[in-house]
Formats: structure tokens, C-alpha cells, sequence
């Protein structure tokens, strides 16, 4: 059974299609990246998973079933627009927001010294939230997302906005989020971060779902036939090879359409030239993300 | 435990831990307290002394011999001025009196005394002017009247219903004080209470937690423990007044009595206002819901509110007209306008009382307002409250309230 089952779902605003016939499926133990240009109807998506607003038609299922005030308590919400009280002390908070997801108080506080012990966050627990700095605050805010084990975790944009220590710092937990079997879904503008974390992806644009796969066989379908290489002295003519880009300390060689790379690599070695670096050319998410909104957008 | 319930609580727990709450609540009946202890003070300080004051009087026009004792004043005659003069300056006498000659014809009574004042003191001009009319009237006429002659009446009125009966409130400035207090703790409460629902939920849209809280409870959870949170943390600072008021009036009426212990503070006054504050509270809690969700920030959203909140105390711009023409057309319409007549009946009560069908009205009013704000807000809270940066024009609430 899938953790997040989304059919055909179309959401409009006045004058705007935010979302339109959108399916997709999340399975347990999944890490999902929701990917897609700025306005291209992610955080709606999420919004109408979280029950927030309601899709004009289609239909969402969340843990097998359409969203309850009892389900909410098994799923994990990190909005791009999020925020703490104040004038509350770091604890408090915690505890509040946890108590909402169904935790008393002796299980939220126990669970909160123990992720704020992980976190290095122990010492501040008594502080009031302004009193802490931004990347801090996101710290405390990943908490609460997590404090109550929710068996769905849905992320938007969790790493805006850190510095690259608190970035390790939540990707730690991430992995250990996706060692413990929970669902995940991870949605980011950050390529690197998709193609780091997570399994499977879905871009949008435009509201409408432009390229949805394994991250493997997406990479695969965009792969373009040609090979890097890094070597010293001339390469000379080489038979199969139809194209020879320069790059800064390596060649982009373009194969002919019946020729593989281990063909060509056999024939570079045959030519006695010494060969420093030899892989094939697989394009990184950016660049397809690139070339799929891209084209979307001529 | 119930989410509302949990969002209740936080809510209530917040709010009475505030600083601008606490002090609201016990500032009020603090000051009273100050007030009476001050009284007490200032009223030991210049009251008159127990023993015995000697005033020196002169009697040149002849027969001021009797009545002597005035209280806590004692006359001592003296044949001249200058035996006065020299007793008073030896401090034997506090002041002296001259009763000239030609008193009768004149009136005049020179006085003398070492203390620079602005004014004689009242109890000794009561006692030299008693003193005067006592031996002027002595043998003359009988004692009683002359008793009536010195204090010649005590206008007391008595209000009565159209059926003849005595009214139960019976108005005049004494009643007028205490629906005035009241009503101006009335409309702070309300401006406090929906200041800080208003404050709550622009705060939350501010500091973007209400994403974070829609997912794990629903908008009308949300809204329903805030409110009731924070309205009955408004309700006990009302009930604590109403409580408290009558406590501090009885120690007013023993301590200083006189106008005070003409106060009366009715019962219909204090349930009205429990009333009116429940009622007038969930007015300007639906609408500060809907105007947190259109407002981009708390300080957009206390501008807009305050067009509604100003309406709270318009009755206290009003109040002078409102004693002048009390029975003005002007005062039902304010008594039945759903912003102002929380504030405006308690203070009508006072004066001049409400009709049974003006109370009716204004009530049925109040319930139909929450009811219809109810709908409106909850509208804008879906449309609105996840839209951050510009506000909505007035038109474009109004199409998508249209919408649906």
C-alpha cells in the first residue's frame, strides 16, 4: 500500500491553474523528491496532501485513507513558510506543537532533550525562540516535525537558508529518517540535494507533471552517447568518435550511434595514449531539470 | 485531549500570563483601594482635631451671650480687641470674631487669625454662623425651628415606575458612576480581549506558523480554542470586577461615606455586563479572525480593526450629550449598532434605564453579527490566511467571498 496516493488532482486560483491532473505514489521507506521551478505547484501539492486547502477535484490518500484529524498525528510537516512563537521558550514550543500531534507532556519532553541533545541544541532549551539565531530556529522547527515519529515526513525546502554545518547537521537525521523505513518527500529547488537523498523524483511545471522516475533510470533516459576523458598528449583521430568537445582538463567525446564506450576505450588503449580519467558522461538532475523546464519554456 | 481543547488551553494560559492582562485585571480595583486608603490618609491628616478648639469672639452689638459650645468649638467672649488681640497671639484662642455694632443692619463679622488660608475653614464658618442665628433666634422662636432655620431641608427623591410603583433604580449622578466605571472596564476588556486574539492570529500569520498549525489541526479548531481561549481569559478579568466591585464599595461607603454610601450597585447591572461582554466579545473576535487573515502583518491588521474597536468607547466621546438629552433617538441606535452597544447600554442603564425591547434587540443583534461573522471570517481564513505579502483590495475580498 502506498504511504501518499495522489489521483488526478487539479486545484485552480481565480485566474490561475496551480495544479492540474497530478498524479504520483509514495511508497514506505521511500525518499521522494518533489522537484519543479518556482510556482510550478509544489507547495500546493503538499498543501492539499496536509489537508490545508482543498483540491477542486482528484483525490489524495494519505496511510491509505483521506486525511483525518486522527491521521495528521502520523505525518510530519515542514512548510517553506514556517515559523515559531516568539515570546515562547524553546521547549514550550516543542512541547505545544507536539501535544498537537496527539504527545503528552512527559513523552514530548523526554523525546525534545533527546533530539535537542542530537542537535546540540540542549543548552537553549530554556531560551525564548527570538533569543536564538535564524539557523537555530530551523533546527527547532525539523523537531517538531519529527518529534512524534510520523510515519510520513513531507520537507519543503529544509535546508533554505542553513549554513553548511547545520545542513549536515539535518541531513544526519535525514538519513536517519530514511534508515528507519519512514516515507519521506523532499521538495527543493537544490538538485544536488535530490540527486543526494532521495530514490525517486516528480517535476512539475506549470502544474502538470513533466518527469516522474527513479532517479537511476531518469539519468539513464537522458544520458547522452559521448564520454569524458582526461589524457595526456593528442588524441588524434579516433574511429566511432563524430564529435571532440574541449572542456578545462578533459575531452567530451561524442559517439557515433553503434558505437559503445567500451569499444572506444579498448581503441584509445590500442593507441598507446596514456589515459588518465575515462567515464561515461551521465548528466547531472540540474542539467536535465534544465533542459525539461527549459524546453517547457521556449 | 481534544485538539481544540489543547489550543484552549495554551490560548487562556497565554493570555493571563501577559503583562498588559495582568495588570489590567488588578489595576482597576487596586486603584479604587488607593483611593480609599488615601482618603483615609490625607482626610486623618487635615481632620479636625478631638479636643477642643477655643474661638475668640467680640460682642459689640450686645446679646451673643448663649450657645457657647458648637461642637468641637468652644467660644470664649472677650470684652475689647486688644484682650482678644493678646490671647491669640499668647495662642489661649485659635482665632477671634468681631460682632460689630452695626451687625445687624450690615451682616459683616470681622474675623482674626494668624494662618494664611484661602477660605475659613468650613466647620468653623458653620460654627460662628450657628452660633450667630442661635442667639439671634433664642426666646424667639421654638428650638426645633430653629434647628429647621440652620438646615432647611433634605430634597430626597424618589423615582416611580408608570404603574406608580417605586422604580427599583432610581438614578441620579450616584447610579451614573458605577455604569461608567463599568462601562469603560467593558470596553477595555474588549479591546484587550480582541486586541490579543487579533495580535494572536497576525502573529501566526506572520511568523508563518500557521502552516505548521493547519497541519495538525483544522482552521476551525484552530480558531474556536483561540477564541474561547482567550475570551474566557477576558470573561474572569470581567468576572473578578464584577466580583471585586461590590467588596470595594462597601469599604468606600464605611470608610468615606457620603456619596458613596449612595452608590447601589444592581444586580441587573453586573449580569448585563457579564452579558455584554460575552456577547461583544464574539463580535470583535469573528471579525479580528477575518481581518488577521486578510491583514499581511499584526500591525496592518490592529489599523484595520481598530475601525471596528473605536466604536467600544464612541459612547465616551458621547457621554456629555448623553447626560444633556438623555432620552435622545440617537442613544437607541448606538444601544442596537452591534459595536457600540455593549458600552452603550450599560451606560443608558445608569441614566436613564433601557427598555426591555431595546435590550432584546441589541442582544438579538449581537447574536445575529456573531452568527453571519462567523461565516464571513471563516471564508477569509481559507482564502487569506496562507497568502503572505500583499493585502487583499476590498474588492477582491468581496469577489471571493461572492465565490465562495
Amino acid at each position: 500500500m502506498p504511504v501518499v496516493e495522489v489521483s488526478n488532482v487539479v486545484k485552480s486560483y481565480a485566474d490561475k491553474v496551480a495544479v492540474s491532473d497530478l498524479s504520483f505514489s509514495v511508497a514506505q521507506g521511500e525518499v521522494f523528491g518533489l522537484i519543479g521551478p518556482n510556482g510550478a505547484g509544489k507547495t500546493t501539492t503538499i498543501r492539499m496532501m496536509m489537508d490545508i486547502i482543498k483540491p477542486d477535484s482528484g483525490e489524495v490518500t494519505i496511510l491509505g485513507e483521506k486525511l483525518t484529524e486522527a491521521s495528521k498525528n502520523r505525518l510530519g510537516y515542514l512548510p517553506e513558510e514556517r515559523g515559531l512563537y516568539k515570546d515562547l521558550r524553546v521547549i514550550d514550543s516543542i512541547v505545544y506543537l507536539a501535544s498537537l500531534k496527539g504527545m503528552d507532556r512527559h513523552s514530548a519532553e523526554v523525546r525534545a532533550d533527546c533530539l535537542l541533545n542530537q542537535t546540540g541544541m540542549l543548552s537553549h532549551k530554556g531560551k525564548k525562540i527570538e533569543e536564538l539565531s535564524r539557523g537555530m530556529g530551523q533546527i527547532v522547527q525539523f523537531i517538531v516535525t519529527i518529534i512524534h515519529d510520523p510515519e510520513l515526513v513531507v520537507l519543503d525546502e529544509p535546508f533554505s537558508g542553513l549554513d553548511p554545518v547545520n545542513t549536515e547537521l539535518l541531513k544526519g537525521i535525514f538519513v536517519d529518517l530514511r534508515n528507519q523505513g519512514k516515507a519521506v518527500i523532499l521538495s527543493t529547488h537544490q538538485m544536488n540535494q535530490v540527486e543526494e537523498l532521495c530514490d525517486r523524483v516528480l517535476m512539475i511545471d506549470n502544474g502538470r507533471s513533466v518527469l516522474q522516475g527513479s532517479l537511476a533510470e531518469i539519468k539513464s533516459r537522458y544520458r547522452s552517447n559521448s564520454v569524458i576523458v582526461d589524457a595526456d598528449g593528442d588524441l588524434g583521430e579516433i574511429p566511432g568518435v563524430s564529435r571532440k568537445r574541449a572542456h578545462k582538463g578533459y575531452l567530451e567525446l561524442t559517439l557515433e550511434q553503434d558505437t559503445t564506450p567500451k569499444q572506444v576505450l579498448e581503441r584509445l588503449v590500442d593507441s598507446g595514449v596514456v589515459i588518465n580519467r575515462f567515464e561515461v558522461a551521465t548528466p547531472s538532475l540540474n542539467e536535465i531539470f534544465l533542459k525539461v523546464v527549459g524546453k517547457n519554456h521556449e | 485531549m481534544n485538539k481544540m481543547l489543547l489550543v484552549f488551553k495554551h490560548e487562556f494560559r497565554n493570555t493571563i500570563r501577559r503583562k498588559g492582562f495582568i495588570v489590567l485585571t488588578i489595576l482597576p480595583p487596586l486603584l479604587v483601594l488607593l483611593g480609599i486608603g488615601a482618603y483615609n490618609v490625607v482626610s486623618g491628616i487635615t481632620r479636625p482635631p478631638a479636643e477642643v478648639t477655643e474661638i475668640g469672639y467680640v460682642d459689640e452689638a450686645g446679646g451673643f451671650d448663649q450657645f457657647l459650645d458648637q461642637g468641637n468649638i468652644s467660644l470664649v467672649p472677650f470684652d475689647t480687641t486688644e484682650a482678644a488681640t493678646e490671647a491669640l497671639v499668647s495662642q489661649e484662642i485659635k482665632e477671634y470674631f468681631v460682632i460689630p455694632s452695626d451687625f445687624i443692619a450690615t451682616g459683616v463679622i470681622r474675623r482674626y487669625t494668624t494662618q494664611r488660608e484661602l477660605n475659613p475653614p468650613a466647620a468653623t464658618a458653620a460654627a460662628i454662623e450657628d452660633f450667630i442665628s442661635s442667639n439671634l433666634l433664642a426666646g424667639k422662636v421654638p428650638e426645633a425651628t430653629v434647628t429647621r432655620i440652620e438646615a432647611p431641608l433634605n430634597l430626597v427623591t424618589t423615582t416611580l415606575t408608570e404603574s406608580g410603583a417605586v422604580a427599583p433604580e432610581q438614578g441620579g449622578y450616584t447610579n451614573l458612576v458605577i455604569p461608567i466605571v463599568f462601562g469603560a472596564l467593558l470596553a477595555a476588556s474588549l479591546m484587550f480581549s480582541s486586541g490579543y486574539l487579533l495580535q494572536g492570529l497576525g502573529a501566526e500569520k506572520e511568523n508563518r506558523l500557521m502552516e505548521v498549525l493547519l497541519s495538525s489541526v483544522s482552521p476551525r479548531q484552530l480558531v474556536t480554542g483561540k477564541v474561547l481561549g482567550i475570551g474566557t481569559a477576558g470573561l474572569m478579568q470581567v468576572a473578578i470586577w464584577v466580583a471585586v466591585a461590590p467588596l470595594l464599595l462597601n469599604l468606600a461607603s464605611s470608610s468615606i461615606g457620603g456619596f458613596f454610601s449612595a452608590m447601589q450597585i444592581s444586580p441587573n447591572l453586573l449580569g448585563l455586563a457579564v452579558v455584554y461582554f460575552i456577547l461583544g466579545y464574539l463580535v470583535f473576535a469573528v471579525l479580528s479572525t477575518g481581518v488577521a487573515a486578510v491583514s499581511s502583518s499584526v500591525r496592518e491588521a490592529q489599523t484595520l480593526a481598530s475601525i471596528f474597536t473605536l466604536w467600544t468607547i464612541a459612547p465616551f466621546w458621547l457621554l456629555s450629550l448623553i447626560m444633556e438629552f438623555p432620552y435622545s433617538p440617537a442613544w437607541v441606535v448606538l444601544s442596537i449598532f452591534p459595536f457600540s452597544s455593549p458600552v452603550m447600554v450599560i451606560l443608558r442603564l445608569g441614566l436613564t434605564g433601557v427598555p426591555a425591547w431595546q435590550l432584546g434587540t441589541s442582544i438579538a443583534v449581537l447574536v445575529l453579527c456573531i452568527f453571519g461573522g462567523l461565516v464571513l471570517s471563516s471564508k477569509l481564513l481559507r482564502t487569506y490566511v496562507l497568502m503572505y505579502g500583499k493585502r487583499p483590495t476590498f474588492g477582491e475580498v468581496i469577489r471571493n467571498l461572492r465565490r465562495g
